[in-house]
């Protein structure tokens, strides 16, 4: 147990160690250490405010969705709407294409009617004629008579 | 060990404290203690070379598990001297308490290597004899430290407080500015700015020599027999274990006492 030189160069070599981890050791370190420490802050202030967003776009989303199911009670209800018009202009429609139908056909009936008629007519007043020949045939001259079985047939008619 | 003919207790143990000594000038002072100062320089070179290394290659991102332990042990350190050190301690106070824990930790773990191993291949490998690997068993290695943040105090009080407030600190605190009690009050500083360096060296190198006379107490079992051999080595692993213990605690002693003293050189009274 004697001080001797030994003293002076371990403090010597103390003061350079001392230096060297003051010059290069701490400072790079420190270094990392802060920057990471910023980034470990910076990455949770970044979580925070996703959350927060995500939070106002949940609010936002189920907005959208409530409008979007009003708009679409909206679109159904005018559709319904929509459908029974269309049924009562189709119903509409149909009716009046049938009463023309009708008509058309009531009105061809009456023409074959009325031709069925003049026809038989026709018919009716040659046999008549053709009866009232046979009849007179002996008494009546066809040529002497011609202008009264014209005005017989005109009758007829 | 190195004659086999007069091992005697005392031969032994006298070997194992013996230090490999250069005289470089004529008189008893300049003597220099050739293993204490290689086996430090060698072990503040690795450690803090160790520390280097890691540190250059950095990153900020994800740390390798390397870089994850060296910060581990960097930032213990910086938050005991943040507790204690109110200043800009990354300009000097914190680097160098990490010089001083890392080193002082690392000449003390010299301890808990087996003596008589190390002496061993000391001798045979290197050819070396009385070799003594643990640098904080040399008093002036602790001196040399305690010396050292010694000087940084006062260069710090000066600095900090100016000449004049340094002085006005001798004189006129803790008891008063009354000029009767300034002889006190120097009295009493001078006592405290004695005993600060003693005691800051003495522990250190009390608890760890004592440490290294035990173990050595405990190799003399060897001596006895088979029974103390075996006796002797579980032992020996029992005081190693609980010196893992005292080494790392005298080191971290060492080091907030370092930070202790400089942050009161910081600080007006």
């Amino acid at each position: 147990m004697n001080i001797n030189f030994t003293l002076i160069s371990q403090a010597i070599a103390f003061s350079v160690f001392i230096w060297f981890t003051i010059r290069y050791v701490w400072p790079p370190l420190l270094r990392a250490i802060e920057e990471r420490q910023k980034n470990i802050a910076d990455g949770l202030a970044a979580g925070e405010r996703g959350r927060h967003e995500l939070e106002l776009a949940s609010h936002r989303s189920s907005d959208v969705l409530k409008d979007a199911k009003q708009r679409a009670s909206e679109i159904i209800a005018q559709a319904e709407k929509r459908a029974t018009e269309v049924i009562e202009e189709a119903k509409h429609t149909a009716k009046e294409e049938g009463d023309r139908i009708v008509a058309g056909a009531k009105a061809d009936i009456e023409h074959e009617i009325f031709s069925a008629k003049e026809v038989l007519r026709q018919q009716v007043a040659e046999l008549a004629v053709a009866g009232a020949a046979k009849i007179l045939r002996r008494e009546i001259d066809a040529a002497a008579h011609a202008d009264l079985l014209v005005a017989i047939r005109e009758d007829l008619k | 060990m190195a004659s086999n003919t007069e091992l005697t207790p005392t031969s032994y143990i006298e070997h194992h404290l013996t230090y490999l000594t250069v005289q470089i000038k004529e008189g008893s002072f300049w003597v220099l203690h050739v293993d204490t100062l290689v086996t430090s320089i060698i072990l503040g070179v690795i450690s803090i070379g160790f520390i280097w290394l890691v540190v250059r290659k950095a990153t900020s991102g994800v740390p390798s598990k390397t870089q994850a332990f060296v910060e581990l042990a960097v930032e213990f350190i910086d938050n005991e001297v943040k507790n204690s050190f109110h200043g800009n301690r990354h300009v000097f106070v914190a680097p160098a308490a990490l010089t001083i824990f890392v080193w002082v930790l690392m000449m003390n773990a010299m301890d808990i290597l087996p003596i008589d191993i190390m002496a061993w291949i000391l001798e045979h490998a290197f050819g070396l004899h009385n070799w003594k690997i643990v640098p904080t068993t040399d008093v002036n290695t602790t001196f040399a430290l305690a010396l050292s943040i010694w000087l940084l105090m006062i260069f710090f009080n000066v600095k900090v407080k100016g000449l004049g407030g340094w002085m006005y600190e001798l004189f006129c605190t803790p008891f008063g500015k009354n000029p009767l009690l300034w002889l006190l009050n120097l009295l009493f500083n001078f006592i405290e700015y004695v005993s600060k360096p003693l005691s800051h060296s003495l522990r250190l190198f009390g608890n760890i020599y004592a440490g290294e006379i035990i173990f050595l107490l405990l190799g003399m079992w060897a001596a006895t027999g088979v029974s103390g051999t075996i006796f002797g080595a579980i032992l020996g692993a029992g005081w190693a274990i609980f010196h893992i213990l005292i080494v790392t605690l005298q080191a971290f002693i060492f080091m907030m006492l370092t930070v202790v003293y400089l942050s009161m050189a910081h600080e007006s009274h």
